[in-house]
């Protein structure tokens, strides 16, 4: 399998073609696809433009970037002009939007080709994918069991090789836990540093894009190419963004690597455990001083974020109402009626279950024992965050307590779906990067992922650890048979 | 009747008003539409107003500064640290189906208003009246209903969203109204501080000023506020006098006759000249406020604050008491000439190249402005300068032409401007003031209407007017009216 830097090289020596490696790609997928069903939406002919544009460029001997030609899938929460972007809803089902998401904006500009619009839960409520209004996305290491969420299709797509690197969504651990589930590297950046301009809201607090890829040099070519302050995004950073591939490195002696207690307990797969703690000590080995670091709040995260995703969630979801675009109930007696069989028709049970939350929680008389109980936790986990990075340069924890679970364990029962983000969760009520990087597989051969959390805008420390891992390890040298 | 009534209980009305204005920004408060009004429906729209998937609001820096600017001449406090809140209800009208507002934060509170009202002897009369607070919001969009007027009973609705995302401040007044005019008078001088800061064009008919109004009555001397109704729709500040003076006697007239005044929304209607009511009030409605996420703090900068003060104009509450001062204007002219920024500038700038402010304050306020309004221009489009007005008025206090010639030749000054000094000059429009040439005029005016002059010595004495019409006509106008008017009484009386 071939990394972004392998098919530059080919590119630029005119060994193959942009046209070729798409083409490629295309094939792969329409093999591949039936078995797992990552992608909602294939744009081929736009891809074969874009690589041809790409190949022009070549002959033409101008220069190109590392992502010209490179095969990309696109989460479908991502709007992108002329492209039809459902969110995996029945409600969007035919919505195109007229406008570029930023950073599809920008991986376009940067000559990357987009081969489809990938599937996850809808709206991106799921830790499984199977929430999508469409289809079940497979996980390529067994196709019984789900590939994680809610960014699953894009993750599937990078692990089964449909495309080089994806996007993804991050907003209680939808980009960490799938990439855990699928063993391939994924990364929250920190809140701000990438725009959501175009993404599809969910809890707008919390959403971040992030990068896919088989290894942690895709991820930072990637990442490079998406973030950056956008005028577009009020909550954007105004920062210089660095170049991320500037920090791979095999060298780590000294890190002070700190591990999350708490992340620890129960409900922790035995196997997830030592695997971890495995890792753990390959980065002692490495020269990190590893030390164990309390975040006593830490296990509230899943309470406040299902009050305050939710409550977001409900106001962001408001505008699906049938009056502008989108679905719309047919022969609606009145405008109520409308609204309501438009509502009821055009969203999913989890959805619906998250709406219902989060106006609950917003209701007068409400809001202060819910909304306002779960920002101070929001704080005090912060400030727990704030403690622990006053003594390390980065936590390490498992990214999920299990691997990878069978297609409908969890369907009929949320609580225990909404669990599999507990160790993910906080670092988005913080606003912190991380990333998971394969670190094992269980002994039925599902894959592991090892979470590394760094401070507000160190993703560098990140880079730092798991390139340092990764180069240490041959875990993300496996494939699953397909 | 014969027997003595009982004593009539005498009632007081409580009125506070809620103020929208529509700020004169370019592009909208959250994306780079035109913010301009057009009869052309949903061409002034893009994807951020439509409130579509996946895109974000960016705060227009201009709306800031207006609202911040309004607050200023409003006297209110400027937060430090402001935020908004997403205000959630639904309606087709309203895109994402919440308004972004600001709820417990607003960028300006704890402000006042004085307005000024005449008495009988035309004396000023002033009142504070208090401003609780003023917010930023965006507008909503605009229904038009087929087959009604309204939503229940139309076979279908069309949504016009050139509105949506217009920005918007709301003022809201403390209850310190206690009549339709005093009401009608606030509304009146908000719009006109806006108008002066030229944050807002507050045109009532186009809805860029909207005033709601809460209203309840109770006995004087009691101490709980009656049940408070609120009512819209009023399209002049006329409307809102009249609908608060028929409200007034509406809940009077329910008090007294038993009934239980309801906590409701009612509507002005035009036509009949009354309120109806539009919906009743269950509880308080709940719109499950919360912090705008998509937007960061609002953070205005002592030094940005302190710059934006001192680019505040004088505004009309300042201008009117130093007018009366300064220039010895009486209270009416000075509300007047205040009413409009341009025009007070022009007087203004009159004065200060020497004009005589009440002369000066005439012209303005007479043929000027009878100019003005049959040629429906403004002040900044004629011809004739402040420094020409000056002129004017010192060639009359000067005894250099009449009143008279400074009406003639008016027109002139106004369409194609110049120097009055010069336009007399050329025409020799001096007056004659010399005493031998009048009596030379009236001498030949009296030889040449003997029976006329019979008629006045006979006791006709309104014949006067027509001698002085002869004598002004043998002169071109130029004789000086008070010393004809003596002099020809003299002879007609010898």
């Amino acid at each position: 399998m071939a990394s972004i830097r392998e098919l530059h090289q080919q590119l630029i020596h005119k060994e193959r073609s942009a046209v070729e490696i798409t083409q490629e790609a295309l094939d792969r997928i329409q093999t591949i696809e039936p078995k797992i069903h990552s992608f909602l939406h294939l744009t081929s002919d736009r891809a074969l433009e874009q690589a041809q544009q790409v190949d022009a460029k070549i002959a033409a001997g101008d220069e190109i970037g590392l992502l010209a030609g490179i095969p990309i899938g696109i989460k479908d929460n991502l709007c992108t002009q002329g492209i039809p972007t459902t969110c995996a809803s029945r409600i969007l089902q035919n919505f195109v939007p007229p406008y570029e998401s930023t950073v599809t904006q920008k991986l376009a500009d940067a000559g990357s080709v987009m081969v489809g619009k990938t599937n996850m839960d809808e709206f991106a409520m799921g830790g499984s994918t199977e929430t999508s209004a469409y289809q079940l996305t497979a996980n390529p290491w067994d196709a019984s069991r789900v590939p994680g969420g809610s960014s699953g299709g894009s993750a599937a797509a990078v692990a089964a090789n449909e495309c080089v690197v994806s996007l993804g969504s991050d907003t209680g651990g939808s980009i960490r836990q799938p990439a855990s589930f699928c063993g391939i590297v994924g990364m929250k950046p920190t809140y701000g540093l990438v725009s959501r301009y175009g993404l599809v809201a969910f809890a707008s607090s919390l959403d971040q894009i992030g990068p896919f890829g088989r290894s942690v040099e895709d991820t930072a070519i990637l990442l490079n190419a998406i973030a950056g302050y956008d005028p577009k995004d009020a909550t954007s950073l105004k920062v210089d963004v660095p170049d991320y591939t500037q920090f791979l490195t095999p060298d780590i002696k000294g890190k002070k690597v700190g591990v999350i207690r708490e992340t620890f307990g129960d409900g922790l797969d035995p196997e997830v455990e030592k695997t971890i703690r495995a890792a753990i000590a390959q980065l002692k080995d490495l020269g990190a001083e590893i030390q164990e670091i309390s975040c006593p709040r830490f296990r509230y995260g899943i309470a406040a974020y299902y009050i305050i995703a939710p409550s977001e969630a409900s106001a962001n979801l408001a505008r699906y109402d049938g009056v502008r675009y989108g679905a719309r109930a047919e022969d609606a007696e009145n405008l109520m009626d409308m609204y309501l069989r438009t509502r009821s028709e055009g969203f999913g049970a989890e959805v619906k279950r998250r709406i219902m939350i989060g106006t609950y929680v917003l209701s007068a008389g409400y809001y202060d024992a819910y909304y306002l109980q779960a920002q101070k936790v929001r704080t005090l986990i912060k400030q727990d965050f704030e403690q622990a990075f006053s003594q390390v340069d980065v936590l390490v924890s498992p990214t999920a307590p299990t691997t990878a679970f069978k297609m409908g364990e969890k369907t009929a029962d949320p609580l225990s779906m909404y669990l599999t983000d507990l160790m993910t969760i906080p670092v988005n009520l913080a606003g912190l990067p991380g990333m998971s990087v394969p670190c094992g597989f269980d002994a039925q051969g599902m894959p592991i992922g090892l979470q590394i959390v760094g401070n507000v805008l160190r993703e560098d420390q990140i880079f730092q650890v798991a390139s340092a891992y990764e180069r240490s390890t041959e875990w993300h040298k496996h494939s699953p048979k397909l | 009747m014969t027997t003595a009534a009982p004593a009539k209980t005498q009632y007081e009305a409580i009125i506070g008003l809620e103020t929208h204005c529509q700020l004169s920004t370019e592009t909208k408060i959250f994306s780079d539409s035109s913010a301009k009004f057009t009869t052309e429906p949903n061409t002034h729209i893009d994807p951020i107003c439509m409130g579509m998937p996946g895109v974000l609001p960016v705060l227009n820096q201009k709306v800031l500064e207006y609202a911040v600017k309004a607050g200023l001449a409003l006297n209110c406090q400027i937060a430090p640290y402001s935020k908004f809140d997403r205000k959630q209800y639904f309606y087709p009208d309203l895109p994402k189906n919440y308004q972004i507002s600001q709820f417990d934060l607003p960028i300006a509170e704890h402000g006042w208003v004085e307005i000024e009202m005449l008495d009988a002897e035309n004396n000023p009369v002033r009142k504070r009246i208090g401003v609780t607070r003023l917010h930023m919001e965006e507008d909503a969009g605009k229904l038009v209903h087929g087959g009604s007027e309204r939503l229940s009973g139309s076979t279908y609705s069309l949504v016009d969203y050139n509105r949506a995302g217009v920005p918007l401040v709301e003022i809201v007044s403390e209850p310190d109204l206690r009549s339709g005019q005093e009401a009608a008078e606030y509304a009146q001088e908000v719009r006109r501080i806006m108008r002066y800061l030229g944050v807002s064009d507050g045109n009532m008919q186009e809805g860029s000023l909207r005033c709601d109004v809460n209203i309840s009555v109770r006995p004087i001397g009691q101490k709980e506020f009656g049940t408070k109704v609120e009512i819209k729709n009023m399209n002049s500040f006329n409307a809102i006098q009249r609908a608060i003076e028929h409200e007034i006697e509406r809940q009077i007239a329910a008090i007294e006759s038993g009934e239980r005044i309801l906590q409701e929304t009612r509507l002005w209607e035009e036509g009949s000249q009354r309120t109806i009511s539009m919906r009743i009030k269950e509880g308080s409605s709940d719109y499950r406020y919360f912090p705008e996420p998509d937007l960061g703090a609002i953070e205005v900068p002592s030094d940005q604050l302190d710059h934006w003060r001192s680019e505040l104009p004088e505004l009309p509450y300042q201008k009117r008491p130093r007018y009366e001062t300064n220039f010895g204007l009486s209270a009416y002219d000075a509300r007047v000439l205040t009413d409009d920024r341009d025009i007070a500038e022009y007087f203004e700038a009159a004065v200060a190249a020497k004009a005589n402010p009440k002369q000066a304050a005439n012209w303005i306020m007479g043929d000027i402005s009878a100019y003005l309004n049959n040629e429906r221009k403004t002040i900044k489009e004629i011809s004739l300068t402040a420094i020409a007005l000056a002129e004017l008025t010192a060639l009359i206090d000067a005894n250099t032409i009449s009143n008279k010639i400074g009406k003639d030749i008016l027109p002139e000054l106004l369409t194609q401007g110049g120097s009055p000094n010069a336009i007399v000059e050329r025409e020799g429009l001096v007056q004659i003031s010399d005493s031998g040439a009048i009596e030379m005029a009236i001498e030949a005016v009296i030889a040449a209407n003997p029976k006329e002059l019979e008629q006045y010595r006979g006791g006709k004495t309104k014949l006067l007017g027509f001698f002085v019409g002869q004598v002004m006509k043998q002169t071109g106008g130029r004789a000086d009216p008070k010393m004809t008017n003596q002099l020809l009484a003299k002879k007609l009386n010898a």
